[in-house]
Parts: structure tokens; C-alpha cells; sequence
């Protein structure tokens, strides 16, 4: 990715989660799209206020879960049956009862991989570097007790004046510009 | 039952009459505060140094025992044929068993939205990966060849053997492993945001660098979050099904066997109560000497240590049930052969730790359990919880040698004497479990702040209408 330059964003500042929500809830009705709240913990409201209510890490999870049953099935089933057959007091090799045990294992696995995995690779994690860092109010508050509303300079209704206004209307602490 | 004492005591609910789950007046800074210090102090208490030396002093025991198994093999144990399984498989399960209290409070309290778990949870997962290491050390070391302990799992190789599906030990690999694996996972997924939290509040540039590495750039966004709580979840829900399933497996290889006493289909259910209880009571023996030593009353309360006494109490009875329905079926199965094992176990050479077994894990916490004063004693709850996780180990004790050593043909009966190897590696396994706890105290995170916050009231927003403004100034 080329470097960026110029203004990553508009970042405020509140006290209080309600007050984020709110400010996030009449930016959205104002048309910005891109922006994003930051706190220090889950806020569902902010979630409904940014309309990001559906993700797909459930889906991956699944198929990680059905991939994973799968192959330790298969692979018992192939080793049993083809690539080594043992006779263990006379079963029958394909005794498929007891290949549910390594295939249930495997599927609890998978899916937790990959609901893991995949969680922080749809978040972009990790990324050590991110512009919003660079404000100098972000990391004292954001992962404690602070919550912050970003309008991002991509964002085709963004202007550095219009936005600052808007941003302050709603009485934040503090607005910041923050730069790539 | 609200006496005038009650009421005055500030940690008590006034609605419900409850103890709080969390302490009054409690902000977000506060809690993160209380936390974090612990983790970002400059000055380690003596104390801790002292407990770190000590449980390290226990670990090298383990270090030495396994060194000598290494190159004399597993006759320096007490084992013999027929007592083959021993002290190895004993402690196994204890140790597995331990680490299901943990799984039990980040995921099944979890899904069944039991807020006041969230107090505990991370160092009762922490508990459940060290006792996992713990573990599977011993099936590893029993096998007798440690070093080939890579033929247990399924690779190609120029031997072209491959392992043998119907055994129980293969499946041990499979529960085993996927549990340690998934744990960790877990664990680590819940510290992301309170290492964020810690990287932003450290002062030295070393701790600042590590916990951001750690921490992998989080940033508290509010569409990470939302998926951050799908996956979180999600693991929850996948870790319920699995925990079940570990004991269950390990219950299995006990019950596949043709042996009086675990030949049953009673084994997965009562193992795994015995898991939760011996569990529970480990959480207890850890909680309460760090939630004093830490001055954490406000955030660990007696809410807490009250609500995990209960589900001792619960599982306690499930084990109960599990004694009496064994006695029941050696009678009502009218096989000679498990009427003489349970006998034998009664009231045979080793009746004593069947004796030590009622005594511990169902004559004094199923009696005494049922006290909210004695539930909220620290002092009482602590004693007790050490007398179950010795009552749990002698149930294990019990399951493995006294089956063992009374088969089915008088001719090859033998007896069971643990050596001092036995011993040295068990003393050791405690020293190893408490080693890494110190470290875990020192240097991670040992409640999740991120979790501790959504607790508090100031997160309310009130719908529709502008914020709640719940006092904040006030709180302070």
C-alpha cells in the first residue's frame, strides 16, 4: 500500500457513551458513511447507530467447523479402511462410531480457529500502526474510559470545516484532526 | 432473612438482598485503575518474589523427577503389573479435571448470561491452561518413550503406521490437544482489548512495546468489537460442547476397558461433575488468598465466592449421585465381579481412601454447603476448598488402583505403592502450577477490565432520549 498523506480524519471526543451514540446516530442521518466509533468496550448502540449490524464471522466459523469434522472423518476412514487396515478383535474396519470422537474434536477445533482467526483477520488485526494513534487525547481515553466518534476525510460529505462544526454541536470534549 | 447487620452492610443489594456483584461506586477509570496497576507497578511485593521462589523451588522437584524417569524409565514409579496406571493417569485426571471449572465460567456462565462471572473468568482460564499443562504431561511420561510421543498423532511416515482409530488413547490425543489449543485461543482473544488497555496506560517504553505487541494494534473500534463479541461468543458456544466431551473421552478410557468398577456408562457424567466440583474448588483455593493479597474484595466479592460455593454444592450431590448409583449397580447387576470390587474398595486393604473420599467430598462440603454464613466465610470457604481438591484426588485414587490391583484372577493380584518419584512429580506438578500462576498475576491481566466495564451502570443509555448521564461526577 503507498503511504497516505494528509488528514486521516476528524476525531471528538465525549464523556459518555450516550452522547457518542447520539452524535454517531445524527451523523449517519446527515449521510456520512465512513466513520467509526472507538470506546473501551462493547457499545451495541453505537453498533445500530453506525448500521453495522451483520458480520460474517459466524459463516467462517461454520465452515471452518464442517471442514474440519469432515477431513478428521475422511482421514480416519482412509487410514482404517485403505491405508492401513488393523484387525482389532474382529471389527469391522470401517467401525465409524468410534471415528466420531476425533471428527467431533477436530470440527470444535476448526471452527474455533477460525472463528479466532478469522475475527482478527476481518478486523485487520494485527496492525500496529494506525493514524488515529496519533491523536494525542486517543490513547489516554479510548481503551479506559473515553469515547470517540471519527469522521474520516474519505468520506464524500467530509470537509474539515462542515464536519468540525457538526462534530462540535453535539458539545464534545474535544475535536482533533488527525493525520496519516 | 435480612437482619438490621445486613442492611447496613454496603456490599449487600438493598433490592434483592444479594451481595453485589461488583463494589458501589465503582467508574470506568476505577476499575481500570485497580487492574491495571497491579500489571504496570514498578514495585513487585516481596511476597511475591518469596511465593515465585518457593512454587519455582517445587517445580525444579518436577524438573529433577522427570529427568530421572528420562534415563531410568517408568519402573522408578510405583507401578506394577496388575497396578499399571498409577500415579501418571491419577494425576491426569485430576489435573484435566481441574481445568473444566475454568471452561465452565469463560463459556457455559457466558451463554447463560451470568454477568458476575465476568470477575473471574480470565484467571479461572488461566487456571485451566496451566492445569492443561500440567496434564498432559503425565499420559506423555507414562507411554514410558516421552520423546516418541509424536507417533500418537496421525502424520505420513516412512514406517507407513499410522495410529489406531478405536483405541481411547487416540482419542485422548484428539480431546487433549483440541482443548489446550482452544483454551489458549480463547484466553488469549479475551486479553486483546485489555492489553490495548495496558499498552495505552504503561509508562516504560519495554512494557509499552510488548503489550503492543501483544495487544496487535487494538483500538477499540467499534466494528472490531461487534465482531470481537461474535467470535467471543462463538468460542463460548464451541468450548461448552468440548468440555464435555474432554472428561467424557477420559472417561472413556476407563469405561472401555473390561474391568470391574469402570466398565460403566455411569463414567462420562459423574466424571465430568467431578471435573466442575474439584474445579470450582480450585477456583475458590486461588481466589480467595489474590482477592485479599490484591485488595480486590470490591471487584471479586463475596457474590462470587457465594454463587461458586452453590455450584459445588450442586455438583457435589451429581458426584454423590455418581457413589451411590456405583454401589447400586455392583449390587443390582448381580456380577460377582463388580460386587467383590465394590466391596473390595470398601472395605479391602485400601478401604481407607474410599473412607478419606466420603469423608472429603461428600460428608463435610455437602453438609456444611448449605450455610449462606459458612458460603461467605472466607476463611471456612478456603479450608473446605482444599479438602475437596484432596477428596478429588482420592476419588481418582480410587477409580485407578483399587480396580486395578483386585482383577479377576486372585493369582494375579498385587498392591499399589507409590514411590518417592511418584510423589516428586506430583509435589512438582503443584510447584509448575503455581509457578506459572505467579507469573500470570505479575504480568497479564488477571480480570478482564474490558468485561468489568460493560458491568457497570454508567454504560446504560437510555433509549430514544439523549444520554444517561448516571452521575459519573457522583461516582467519583
Amino acid at each position: 500500500m503507498p503511504m497516505q498523506e494528509g488528514i486521516y480524519g476528524l476525531v471528538a471526543e465525549f464523556d459518555t457513551p450516550g452522547d457518542m451514540v447520539r452524535a454517531t446516530e445524527a451523523a449517519h442521518h446527515h449521510g456520512y458513511r465512513r466513520m467509526d466509533c472507538y470506546t473501551p468496550y462493547p457499545v451495541e448502540e453505537a453498533a445500530e447507530a453506525l448500521h453495522f449490524t451483520k458480520n460474517r464471522v459466524s459463516l467462517i466459523c461454520l465452515l471452518g467447523g464442517i471442514l474440519g469434522g469432515s477431513t478428521a472423518f475422511l482421514m480416519q476412514t482412509w487410514i482404517a479402511v485403505w491405508s492401513y487396515p488393523l484387525n482389532i478383535a474382529g471389527r469391522p474396519l470401517y467401525s465409524w462410531p468410534a471415528f466420531i470422537i476425533p471428527a467431533y474434536e477436530w470440527t470444535i477445533l476448526w471452527a474455533g480457529l477460525s472463528a479466532a482467526f478469522g475475527m482478527l483477520a476481518m478486523n485487520g488485526l494485527p496492525q500496529p500502526y494506525h493514524p488515529l494513534f496519533n491523536a494525542p487525547n486517543f490513547r489516554d481515553g479510548a481503551t479506559v474510559d473515553k469515547f470517540f466518534l471519527c469522521l474520516e476525510a474519505t468520506d464524500p460529505r467530509f470537509s474539515l470545516v462542515e464536519s468540525r462544526a457538526f462534530l462540535e454541536s453535539f458539545n464534545p470534549v474535544s475535536v482533533v484532526e488527525v493525520d496519516h | 432473612m435480612a437482619t438490621k447487620e445486613k442492611i447496613n452492610d454496603p456490599m449487600l443489594d438493598p433490592k434483592t438482598g444479594e451481595y453485589a456483584v461488583i463494589g458501589p461506586g465503582q467508574t470506568f477509570k476505577s476499575v481500570t485503575d485497580t487492574i491495571s496497576k497491579i500489571v504496570l507497578t514498578a514495585h513487585t511485593p516481596v511476597g511475591w518474589f518469596l511465593g515465585l521462589l518457593m512454587a519455582g523451588g517445587l517445580a525444579t522437584g518436577l524438573l529433577i523427577g522427570l529427568t530421572w524417569l528420562v534415563l531410568k524409565g517408568v519402573g522408578i514409579w510405583g507401578i506394577t503389573i496388575p497396578g499399571a496406571w498409577g500415579f501418571a493417569i491419577i494425576n491426569f485426571v485430576w489435573w484435566i479435571g481441574i481445568g473444566h471449572a475454568g471452561t465452565l465460567i469463560s463459556a457455559i456462565l457466558l451463554l447463560f448470561k451470568q454477568g458476575w462471572r465476568n470477575s473471574i473468568n480470565r484467571f479461572a482460564e488461566a487456571m485451566t491452561i496451566f492445569a492443561v499443562v500440567c496434564a498432559g504431561m503425565f499420559p506423555l511420561i507414562h507411554v514410558g518413550r516421552p520423546w516418541l510421543g509424536y507417533w500418537l498423532f496421525p502424520y505420513p511416515n516412512t514406517m507407513n503406521v499410522w495410529p489406531q482409530w478405536r483405541s481411547p488413547l487416540a482419542w485422548d490425543v484428539f480431546a487433549v490437544s483440541t482443548y489446550a489449543t482452544i483454551s489458549v485461543v480463547f484466553w488469549y482473544i479475551g486479553m486483546i482489548p485489555d492489553f490495548g488497555t495496558l499498552r495505552d496506560r504503561a509508562k516504560s517504553p519495554l512494557a509499552q512495546y510488548c503489550y503492543g505487541l501483544l495487544s496487535l494494534g487494538w483500538r477499540g473500534s467499534t466494528r472490531h468489537w461487534m465482531r470481537y463479541e461474535s467470535a467471543s461468543l462463538l468460542l463460548a458456544g464451541l468450548s461448552t460442547p468440548l468440555v464435555l466431551s474432554v472428561h467424557t473421552v477420559i472417561s472413556f478410557d476407563f469405561a472401555v476397558a473390561a474391568l470391574a468398577g469402570w466398565h460403566t456408562t455411569i463414567f462420562p457424567p459423574y466424571f465430568v461433575a467431578g471435573a466442575v466440583y474439584s474445579g470450582f474448588a480450585m477456583v475458590l483455593t486461588l481466589a480467595i488468598p489474590i482477592r485479599k493479597l490484591y485488595h480486590l474484595e470490591h471487584i471479586i466479592t463475596l457474590r462470587h465466592l457465594d454463587n461458586m460455593a452453590k455450584v459445588m454444592l450442586v455438583t457435589g450431590f451429581i458426584v454423590c449421585y455418581g457413589y451411590g448409583m456405583e454401589v447400586f449397580m455392583a449390587w443390582y447387576s448381580a456380577s460377582h465381579w463388580e460386587f467383590f470390587m465394590m466391596w473390595n474398595r470398601m472395605f479391602g486393604p485400601m478401604g481407607w481412601a474410599y473412607g478419606i473420599l466420603i469423608l472429603t467430598n461428600l460428608a463435610i462440603p455437602l453438609t456444611t454447603l448449605w450455610f449462606r454464613k459458612l458460603r461467605v466465610n472466607t476463611t471456612y470457604l478456603f479450608i473446605l476448598s482444599i479438602i475437596v481438591n484432596i477428596g478429588m484426588w482420592f476419588e481418582r485414587f480410587v477409580i485407578v488402583v483399587t480396580s486395578l490391583y483386585r482383577d479377576y484372577l486372585p493369582s494375579s493380584w498385587g498392591t499399589y505403592k507409590a514411590t518417592r518419584w511418584d510423589y516428586l512429580i506430583y509435589v512438582g506438578t503443584l510447584g509448575l502450577f503455581t509457578f506459572l500462576f505467579f507469573l500470570f498475576v505479575r504480568f497479564l491481566p488477571m480480570i478482564p477490565m474490558s468485561e468489568l466495564r460493560t458491568m457497570l451502570p454508567q454504560t446504560k443509555i437510555r433509549p430514544g432520549g439523549p444520554v444517561a448521564e448516571t452521575n459519573i461526577e457522583e461516582a467519583v
